[in-house]
């Protein structure tokens, strides 16, 4: 059993307002340094999913719940392949993890893809600066602890506003098919920017065939295909940067049904004429009620996102279909005409609750040749 | 949905008298409802027979009756007030009981009176096993394999197609009560034969064991438009097989992946969507398999629980208080998140520290019960304690729980009070955590985590630098700890700390983790970089609370700490709480102007007041916890408002407190104190028997015992610990016959307020506790009053009182003895404050800060009615316990009646506590010999009053010689128609049984034990007899039938 400080080396964190934190490294050790945007997240489980979320890429992921480690690594748990996140901060990590279906530790996991796990640290502090003064770029290092040489790198490091991190999101390289589990029902053409596993799972257990195709697929090469529906996967980065991804979309609209989430999202938003914006720290987290204007009815919802659609530049022909009750950002949008659906939040939860299952169901019932069995 | 407009006035039902399994957590829910309905502008009248409540103070509700849980007694207030409808889900079993009860007896049709929040039809799916089951098969859940059994012939049967182990689950009970889980046909037989007696509806639920499965809880809230949201996640420690009521907790749950978690969390939402439970809270049970997704439904309680209080109180989320208003119709995103503002209470609660539960037991009270844990619960209170790691908030918490398990050898297999220490015992050993996994069932990561704890202390070195000692610090170890392994003193611990800037930084529960700012001063502390206090520049005061309830330290004391925090503030001072028990009042967030929620150990405290800088601290509102830190707080420099710690020790040592006495000339029984068993024999011999001995410095009357020989004499000192120079033994002479006398008075240095008299029914010799007691007084004269008073004054005075004390007498003929005197609040302080109008512990407050007594104007009125408080017993949970009265006090809680007459206010008590009085039908008597003489007029008075009277041979022929018809019955065993099978058949309607002979299993006690699982009312003082005939006699005249508010009894303050 470690304790204290042994077998860890220091480690330093620095916001680019110079604020500073210290810790200890658990895991990734030899990475030595990492940057990127600093950001919380408030779920209190799932660091699995959240840790190997795509839509993490870059960003240093700062868990407010203080414990990590605890049940291990799970099989089937992850939602892409490796980490994603550039590097974790945590209050305690515990290295004794307790689950029957967990086979290893968080930290292998960690090191496997050299991503710097920090321990020890206030983040309850981190988390109510970064609450107060907006999500801003750090710089985590176990080699440097000069305060000042870091906060310098963390203000070289890019600014998440105007950055692509999604055209190159996804790991493929050309089209590939995911049959349905069971009966196939529909096929759908899914844009992949950084996609969440789970989310193919939702839709291939519901009968429906995935063509996952990497984000910068044209819009004939999809239209070739013929799908039933197009999804737009979540991702990380700008959705401001992604002109070329809604170039792509915009002939679609009409064409085919389309069903965006996250990122996908927001790439309908803007292919709808739609604004997007820099949210002070975006929505991170597993417990915000958002208000479904259909049925009324509030669903609990997993969120991760840093930048929204902006509500007052909602064209006529698209509605609000959701909306966050925490700050009334938009949470869901309609172009009912055009058949075009998207969600900012994550019906596929993982991690979170799973209230909104009932979007897939409509998006796979509304494109479907035949009702599953 | 908008607040409701159809309904104007709501009738909430409270959970009467303190019992286990139902506690203080249900003032803390009633209060919050009560405001909240009336925040909306409703009418609330409240009925709750419990004084020692926040929810009875006049001001909490518009009408306030502090009368009888029962339907009749409902009934006649119903008539009286006719509310539009009644909320039933706040006020525990009891209230949802009664609700029910009223349903079936056609009332609420009748009076056509609205159910809130739970419909009777919900009630029964959730309460009744059977349906239950059905439910969950609808749904496609789970529920672990069982069998209904109304009749005890059904047992074989289910032998046979369940197998052994099983769990028996009687319905409609309460904290587990009658359930067990049985290995063999034997104790199967006897479980069953206990459950169907213990279930108001006859009927047990059987079913396959999976002890050693995890168990979980989940806190679920449901709206009207249907919304739901799950509050709070607890995973208990001790695994399934053990009560939760009785498991260590910790929130969240700390070994479920997300997709573990949601599967439950999905599974409630269908749950209380099935039963149908409209608004509020519910509380689901799960037990889960440790080596697969497997899980089982264990329960649903469709109503705010102990569960909510604790998961309110981890979260910040106002359980009781929201679901009053869900209740009224209004949504969960209406109403807004009080800790946010920004944000409605729509949510789900993330947390950023973790919560511990410790239970805290009293077995050591019921000797013959074995100390071990099982589906029935047993504790008596809890703390919680929150930290930023497991580590840290099991630290805390078993810091507050003021055990010291030294002289326990608990073992691992067993579940036990002590089980947690023997798993530090063992990894101490060197015992590996797979192995203490295999003979615990306790999941590997608690283990692991207290290996942490382990390995810390035993990496801790002589001197520690600032990184090592704040590491420790942050694991969670006490400066005692430190203090211990650097062979040096807390002192010196905490000042090095201080030196090297080692201090507690304070965090506040927000129920968002951080993502808005929180408006809500709820701190905890622990050792990280930043601190959310904000003081402000007010000046403070830091109210000590309670801790945990236990037996002789309940929520009295809380009400009294609650009462502090009020007066403080109305006097212009931040008032500042400090305390550790999850279920009370003064753990609520909008109680004080600042909330520390810690441990009551004098480092915890003392870095609250290095962080507050307060005007004083106050320790005389909590009870015996808060007082034994006086002098090391004082010590340390705070400053203690009132009574000084060297009056506290006057009052206290029996040596210096005697000596007192003589000087001032205030009659007390002789005593003497021994270090030694010889010394003892001679103190005994020279007092004369019959005599009271105990060790020194206890409270409610632990291991006090009455000795009637030199035997008995030995036989108490080879059980007790050695008497030792540090620990003397205290030789009373024990003062038969004498009427027992209770004063709560308030000084200010100058005057003195005397705040009632009580007069004890019982006789000296039963604790204070545990005996009912009336006031104003009915049987002492004027003149012995004006002494009692006058003794009061002078004592206050001579011991440098300053605030409430407390003081017993005891009086016969003319004499009156001073027994002891408390230099704090006492247990009577509600009961008496709701007797007279006069809020004792608001006064006593306006003293602590300066005020005078000479400038308030404090008339009580007492004229008009007698209020009368009568104990309730935990013996129904404590198989082997003899349900007798002595000096040891073993009551949970108390119950108190109102009426014109004595006679009336004790029948409403005792109906109240449990122990309701019959108006007809067979008494049947049997007295020990020395009470035979006086036994025969209240033979007669029942007999005038038209009961058949039925004795023991003995008692008989003294009544035949005296006249009166009387039927004999044969001595146990000696036929088959004895008087055990008397009882059983429902042939004896009251008992009288005074105590003789020693030892176990006497007849007698085969008596008392038969009455207890029959409910049959047992009187075993003759002094109770006599006054339950006045009891009788008002109720034949009808007396329980005046209800009357507190409002308009004290209409004079109002
Ligand atoms: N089938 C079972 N096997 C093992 N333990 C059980 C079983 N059912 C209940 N228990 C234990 O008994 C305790 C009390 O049961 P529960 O149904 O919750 O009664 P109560 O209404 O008193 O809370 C539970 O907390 C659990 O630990
Ligand atoms: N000398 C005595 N004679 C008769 N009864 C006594 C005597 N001393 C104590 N008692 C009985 O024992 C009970 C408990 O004693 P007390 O001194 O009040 O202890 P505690 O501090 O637990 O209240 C009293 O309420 C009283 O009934
Ligand atoms: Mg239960
Ligand atoms: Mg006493």
């Amino acid at each position: 059993m470690e304790y204290g400080s042994a077998g860890r080396s220091r480690a330093t964190v620095v916001l680019e307002d110079g604020t500073t934190f210290e810790g200890w490294s658990f895991a990734g050790g030899e990475a030595g340094e990492a940057a990127g945007e600093v950001v919380f997240t408030t779920s209190m489980v799932g660091y699995q999913e959240t840790l190997t979320d795509p839509s993490y890429r870059g960003q240093i992921l700062v868990f407010t719940y203080p414990l990590i480690g605890n049940y291990g690594v799970i099989p089937g748990d992850e939602e892409s392949r490796k980490v994603q996140a550039a590097a974790v901060l945590v209050r305690e990590y515990t290295p004794y993890y307790s689950n029957w279906a967990s086979q290893r530790s968080l930290a292998e996991l960690l090191d496997e893809t050299g991503v710097l796990g920090i321990e020890g640290l206030d983040t309850r502090a981190l988390t109510r600066h970064l609450r107060d003064k907006g999500a801003m770029r750090g710089v985590i290092s176990t080699v440097d602890h000069d305060a000042t040489s870091l906060r310098d790198k963390a203000n070289a490091h890019p600014e998440m506003i105007g950055l692509d991190l999604a055209s190159a999101g996804s790991e493929l390289t050309e089209p590939l098919l995911l049959p349905a589990f069971g009966e196939e029902v529909c096929r759908v053409a899914a844009l992949d920017y950084g996609v969440k596993g789970s989310i193919y799972k939702e839709l291939r257990g519901r009968g429906t065939s995935v063509l996952t195709m990497p984000g910068s697929t044209g819009a004939s090469e999809i239209l070739e295909e013929n799908p039933d529906g197009v999804f737009l996967s979540n991702g990380p980065g700008d959705p401001a940067a992604l002109d070329k991804a809604v170039d792509n979309l915009r002939p679609l609209l009409g064409e085919v049904p389309v069903f965006g989430i996250c990122l996908g999202h927001q790439i309908l938003g803007l292919a709808l004429g739609c604004e997007t914006y820099k949210m002070p720290f975006g929505h991170h987290g597993a417990n915000h009620p958002v208000r479904n204007f259909a049925t009324n009815r509030i669903e609990i919802t997993s969120q991760n996102h840093g930048f929204a659609v902006r509500d007052e530049t909602l064209p006529d022909g698209v509605e609000l279909t959701h909306r966050n009750l925490y700050d009334g950002t938009v949470e869901g949008i309609s172009a009912t005409e055009l058949r075009a659906w998207s969600v900012q939040y994550h019906p596929e939860s993982s991690p979170g609750p799973r209230d909104s299952g009932y979007l897939f169901d409509g998006f796979v019932q509304s494109i479907s040749h035949k009702t599953p069995a | 949905m908008p607040r409701r407009n159809d309904i104007a006035s709501i009738l909430i039902i409270g959970s009467g008298p303190i019992v286990i399994g139902q506690a203080a957590e249900f003032d803390y829910s009633g209060t919050q409802a009560c405001r909240a309905l009336r925040e909306e502008g409703y009418r609330v009248v409240l009925v709750n027979s419990n004084p020692a409540t926040i929810m009875t103070d006049p001001e909490v509700a518009d009408a306030t009756y502090v009368e009888p849980l029962t339907v009749e007694t409902l009934t006649e207030i119903l008539r009286r007030e006719h509310p539009d409808a009644i909320l039933p889900t706040l006020g525990g079993q009891t209230a949802l009981n009664l609700a029910v009860e009223l349903h079936d007896a056609g009332i609420l049709d009748e009076m056509d009176i609205e159910l809130l929040g739970a419909s009777i039809d919900s009630i029964r799916k959730a309460e009744d096993r059977h349906l239950f089951r059905e439910a969950m098969d609808r749904i496609g859940l789970r529920v672990p394999e069982s069998r209904i059994i109304h009749n005890i012939s059904e047992v074989w049967q289910v032998t046979e197609q369940l197998g052994f182990p099983l769990i028996v689950r009687p319905s409609f009970t309460l904290g587990g009560k009658g359930g067990a889980v049985v290995q063999d046909p034997s104790q199967f037989q006897r479980a069953v034969s206990d459950g169907l007696d213990a279930s108001p509806v006859k009927s047990v639920l059987v079913e396959r064991s999976v002890a050693g499965w995890k168990e979980f809880e989940l806190e679920v809230m449901r709206d009207l438009a249907d919304n739901v949201v799950i509050v709070c996640s607890i995973e208990n420690v001790d695994p399934m097989g053990v009560h939760t009521g009785d498991s260590i907790t910790v929130a969240p749950a700390q070994t479920l992946s997300d997709r573990q978690y949601q599967t439950l969390r999905s599974a409630s939402l269908r749950i209380i969507r099935e039963i149908g439970v409209q608004t509020g809270g519910s509380n689901i049970q799960f037990a889960v398999d440790p080596e697969s997704d497997d899980f089982y439904v264990i329960e649903m309680n469709p109503r705010v629980s102990r569960s909510s209080a604790l998961a309110s109180k981890a979260t910040g989320f106002p359980i009781a208080k929201i679901a009053a208003k869900l209740a009224v119709g209004y949504a969960l995103d209406e109403i807004p998140n009080d800790i946010t503002r920004a944000t409605p209470a729509s949510f789900e609660p993330a947390l950023d520290y973790v919560v511990t539960k410790i239970p805290r037991f009293t077995f050591e009270k019921f000797p013959g019960t074995p100390a071990r844990l099982t589906t029935t619960m047993h504790s008596v209170g809890e703390v919680m304690a929150i930290g930023r790691t497991f580590t840290e908030s099991l630290l805390k918490a078993m810091a507050s729980l003021e055990v010291d398990p030294q002289d326990i050898v608990p073992s691992l297999e067993e579940p036990s009070p002590y089980r947690i220490f023997a798993v530090f015992d063992a990894l101490r050993d060197g015992m590996d955590i797979p192995e203490i996994y295999d003979r615990t069932r306790i999941d590997p990561f608690f283990i692991a985590s207290v290996a942490k704890i382990v390995a810390a202390e035993g990496a801790l070195s002589g001197a520690l630098d600032a990184e090592a000692l704040r590491e420790a610090k942050k694991l969670g170890l006490s400066d005692e700890t430190l203090a211990v392994a650097a062979g040096t003193s807390t002192k010196v611990v905490r000042g090095v700390r201080e030196a090297l800037g080692v201090v507690p930084t304070y965090k506040s529960v927000d129920t968002c983790a951080g993502e808005f700012p929180a408006r809500t001063p709820y701190y905890y502390s622990t050792y990280e970089v930043e601190d959310e206090v904000e003081r402000g520049d007010g000046p403070s005061v830091v109210v000590l609370g309670s801790g945990p309830n236990r037996i002789g330290q309940g929520v009295e004391f809380d009400y009294a700490c609650v009462h502090a925090s009020y007066a403080l503030k109305e006097s212009g001072y931040d008032a500042v709480m400090v305390n550790s028990n999850p279920e009370t009042v003064s753990t609520d967030y909008d109680t004080s102007t600042r909330l520390y929620f810690e441990p009551l150990s004098a480092e915890h405290v003392l870095e609250v007041i290095r962080r507050e800088k307060p005007e004083g601290v106050i320790l005389q509102f909590g009870g015996q916890s808060p007082l034994k830190l006086a002098r090391e707080l004082e010590a340390a420099g705070a400053t203690i408002l009132g009574t000084s710690p060297d009056a506290i020790d006057l009052a206290e040592d029996r040596a210096r407190f005697g000596r007192l006495l003589t000087e001032l000339e205030i009659p007390h029984p002789r005593f003497g104190t021994a270090s030694t068993p010889e010394e003892a024999r001679e103190v005994a011999q020279e007092l004369g028997y019959p005599a009271v001995v105990r060790p020194s410095y206890v409270l409610g009357g632990r291991r006090m015992e009455i000795v009637y020989s030199d035997d008995d004499l030995n036989l108490y000192l080879s059980s007790s610990a050695d008497a030792s120079p540090d620990h003397p033994t205290l030789i009373d002479e024990f003062m038969e016959d004498y009427v027992e006398v209770d004063v709560d008075a308030v000084s200010d240095g100058e005057d003195v307020y005397i705040g009632g008299i009580m007069e004890h029914v019982e006789e000296a010799g039963v604790h204070s506790g545990d005996s009912s007691c009336v006031t104003p007084p009915i049987t002492l004269h004027r003149a012995l009053l004006e002494r009692i008073e006058g003794y009061t004054r002078r004592l206050a005075l001579a011991v440098g009182v300053i605030g409430l004390m407390n003081v017993q007498y005891v009086v016969r003929g003319d004499s009156v003895m001073v027994i002891e005197c408390n230099p704090r609040a006492s247990r009577t302080v509600p009961f008496i404050s709701k007797a007279t109008g006069v809020p004792l512990a608001k006064v006593a407050t306006r003293v602590l800060v300066g005020e005078k007594l000479r400038d308030m104007d404090l008339e009580s009125s007492v004229s008009g009615h007698f209020s009368v408080k009568a104990p309730v017993f935990p013996f129904d949970r404590f198989a082997e316990a003899d349900p007798l009265l002595g000096p040891e006090m073993r009551s949970t809680g108390e119950a108190m009646g109102i009426d014109r007459t004595f006679g009336g206010a004790f029948a409403k008590a005792l109906t109240a506590a449990g122990q309701t009085l019959p108006i007809s039908g067979r008494v049947y008597i049997s007295v020990a010999n020395r009470d035979k003489r006086a036994v025969v007029l209240i033979a007669r008075a029942f007999a005038d009053l038209g009961f058949e009277v039925a004795a023991s041979e003995g008692t008989a022929e003294v009544l035949k010689n005296n006249g009166l018809p009387v039927t004999v019955v044969p001595k146990i065993g000696e036929r088959s128609e004895d008087v055990l099978t008397l009882i059983e058949g429902g042939g004896v309607d009251l008992i009288v049984n005074t105590p003789w002979g020693r030892g176990a299993r006497t007849d007698g006690y085969l008596i008392r034990r038969k009455a207890l699982t029959h409910g049959v009312p047992c009187i075993t003082t003759l002094a109770g007899a006599a006054a339950a005939i006045q009891g009788i006699e008002s109720k034949i005249r009808g007396g329980m039938q005046r209800v009357n508010p507190l409002q308009s009894l004290h209409a004079t303050k109002a």
